[in-house]
């Protein structure tokens, strides 16, 4: 599915051809053993900008194989995938890691949260690797902490915080850097149902501010929110209804 | 989406930055880590430190012995016959010219008066029967001989400037001469006689550093030997110079004593250190240093280890940065700048210590502290240095982390 609104690349393009921000087209994994494990089998995906799409699936299915695709963290055995038009399964580490840095905002299960640093130095981290400038780094941060409904909060330490707070920072720094798409990986699987009810709530806001998301989950409800579901069992990807 | 500012991307501000909140993160940590390096550096900085120091001692003791005095006289040379022949000559005043020359604190001329036979008896008794005795020596001198070859009175005085200006009949026994002499007291205002004149005791000299002679000696003021006994010229200078005095002696001195002929003037000074105590002296910081070193190597080791177990610990947060856009060389100098830090840190505190130690220890045992401050600067150095090589290793296994490894294995 694809929606008619604008992505800031698609004005030097004709507006009937809106290029997605992500695309996948016959995008395989195999990890190397005995048996080879093929967790993703020529898989085809596109996401539109303002896509707000549920990858679902049982465990083991390929879930995370995907999204570590997609947030270009591993490499496809075979296949391509383009990150807004550019081709990133042959580029060079150092372009798949600034495009990673400018386009992509990762939500974890455990939050990956650093215990030692506060709210605020968490949430700064992403703003060093994706080429903030400086002088905007903390008003940056603190825009982002203010919009997760955390400003009161950005001296404490993460250990002090609940659950639902941590991954609302974990947000924060995944939409500090402004990025293209956010991909959350079991967003609430460490959450009671009070904090996930919360989570996905924000996940409507800013989808409705226009972020685009992709979130793997195996809880329905979650995946009721999303716009757009597919599901992934044993490498293969298909469109639910 | 992110503005374009390819300089304000993670820079070496940011590194050093992170590093230093990772360093502090974990400060019960940082403490043992530093530990090894401060053991080290603190052993390096004490052990050359007090090598110093006992450097000192031991160039103290050299000195104590021989190092302060030094004497001059008129050089000779053999001549066709084989026999000395004496070059040049010392001026009379030559204690006083050689005195102000800097690092001089004490100089005397010496001289052997040659009193034609005339014999040296506390009686003037003419016994033509008495089996023929030798007589003590008579050597002529100036004032500041005491000073000058470290001697000391027994009884009495010394003659100063005034006699020595007026040609007084006085003299200074050496204790043996005195006692072959039978002068026991210079209370009782004995007299001693060369030839048939009366000389008055004024002093008996019962110790001397240098110059052996002069306890045997009948000792008489410079001026009394020129004019009792025709006394042409002195002799000698003997000298109590300044440690380290000795280059500008060896230089000045004979300038200052012969201005026309200078090297008529044979000076014979205290050289450098010698050999064999340079000898002691570098075998001892040899052993100082392999021990310090080896401290080091402990210490380097021990950083590596802990920085290395702190890579292992912190893989998830390496996969967060990697995932958050940090390159493998981000990840790198992160962890070197952090192993650069603690090196450092154990380098500043190990050298503080061990400046601690040898000024505590010299304190103790009244020793003057001797410290290059250079060494002790460099030593601080050392230890980042030690914390860069420690750190080169596991800053190479945290670039290597694979992002996705790195992520599963959490925070």
């Amino acid at each position: 599915m694809s929606t008619t609104q604008a992505s800031p690349a698609s004005d030097k393009l004709p507006p009937h051809e809106p290029v997605p921000v992500l695309s996948l087209r016959g995008v395989s994994q195999d990890f190397p053993g005995t048996p080879v494990v093929r967790a993703l089998r020529r898989t085809d995906l596109d996401v539109a900008s303002g896509d707000y799409l549920a990858i679902v699936g049982p465990s083991g299915s390929g879930k995370s194989t995907l999204l570590n695709q997609l947030g270009l963290l591993d490499r496809p055995t075979a296949g391509e995938y383009r990150l807004r038009g550019v081709a990133t399964a042959t580029a060079s580490e150092k372009v798949r890691t600034v495009m990673r840095a400018r386009h992509i905002g990762f939500v974890f299960q455990s939050f990956h949260l650093m215990p030692h640093r506060s709210v605020l130095d968490n949430v700064l981290l992403a703003t060093l690797y994706s080429g903030v400038p400086r002088a905007e780094r903390h008003t940056r941060a603190m825009a982002a902490l203010e919009r997760v409904g955390l400003g009161h909060r950005t001296r404490f330490m993460p250990t002090t915080l609940s659950g639902g707070e941590r991954q609302r920072v974990a947000i924060a720094r995944a939409v500090v850097t402004l990025p293209d798409v956010l991909l959350a990986d079991e967003p609430t699987g460490n959450l009671d149902s009070a904090s996930s009810a919360a989570i996905m709530d924000l996940f409507d806001e800013l989808h409705g501010d226009g972020l685009t998301l992709v979130v793997i989950t195996h809880n329905s409800d979650v995946a009721a929110r999303a716009g757009r579901r597919v599901q992934i069992i044993d490498g293969h990807l298909a469109e639910l209804p | 989406m992110a503005s374009e500012h390819p300089r304000d991307r993670f820079g070496l501000r940011d590194a050093f930055a992170e590093a230093v909140a990772g360093v502090g993160a974990r400060t019960g940590r940082l403490l043992l880590t530093v530990l090894g390096t401060v053991l080290g550096i603190a052993a390096v900085v004490v052990t050359v430190g007090l090598a110093q120091t006992g450097a000192n001692r031991i160039n103290e003791r050299f000195d104590a012995v021989g190092a302060r005095h030094a004497s001059a006289e008129p050089a000779t040379r053999d001549n066709a016959q084989g026999e000395a022949q004496v070059l040049g000559s010392l001026p009379w005043d030559a204690a006083a010219r050689a005195e102000r020359i800097a690092g001089v604190r004490a100089a005397a001329t010496i001289s052997t008066v040659d009193t034609d036979g005339a014999t040296i008896t506390s009686v003037p008794v003419n016994d033509p029967s008495a089996a023929p005795r030798s007589s003590p020596a008579v050597l002529a001198t100036s004032p500041h001989l005491l000073e000058a070859v470290g001697g000391t009175l027994s009884q009495g005085r010394f003659f100063d400037s005034g006699h020595d200006e007026r040609a007084d009949r006085v003299v200074v026994l050496g204790v043996d001469a005195a006692a072959r002499l039978g002068v026991t007291r210079v209370a009782t205002l004995p007299s001693v006689f060369i030839g048939d004149e009366p000389y008055q005791v004024i002093g008996i000299m019962d110790s001397t550093e240098r110059r052996n002679n002069l306890l045997s000696s009948v000792i008489v003021p410079d001026g009394t030997a020129r004019a009792d006994f025709d006394l042409s010229k002195p002799q000698a200078v003997e000298m109590l110079i300044q440690v380290g005095a000795s280059p500008v002696l060896i230089d000045q001195l004979p300038v200052a004593l012969a201005p026309t002929n200078p090297n008529a003037i044979t000076v014979n000074a205290p050289g450098k250190p010698s050999s064999v105590q340079q000898d002691i002296q570098s075998d001892v910081y040899v052993v100082f240093l392999a021990l310090g070193g080896v401290a080091l190597l402990i210490g380097g080791v021990g950083i590596a280890n802990v920085t290395l177990l702190s890579v292992m610990e912190r893989a998830g947060e390496i996969g967060l940065r990697r995932a958050l856009g940090a390159r493998r060389r981000d990840v790198a100098a992160q962890f070197l700048i952090e192993s650069v830090i603690v090196g450092g840190l154990g380098g500043l505190i190990g050298a503080s210590s061990g400046v601690a130690v040898v000024a505590v220890v010299s304190l103790m045992r009244q020793w003057t502290p001797v410290l290059d401050l250079r060494m002790v600067l460099a030593a601080a150095l050392a230890g980042a240095i030690v914390g860069l090589l420690a750190g080169l290793y596991p800053a190479l296994r945290a670039a290597r982390m694979e992002p996705v490894a790195a992520l599963r294995s959490g925070l």
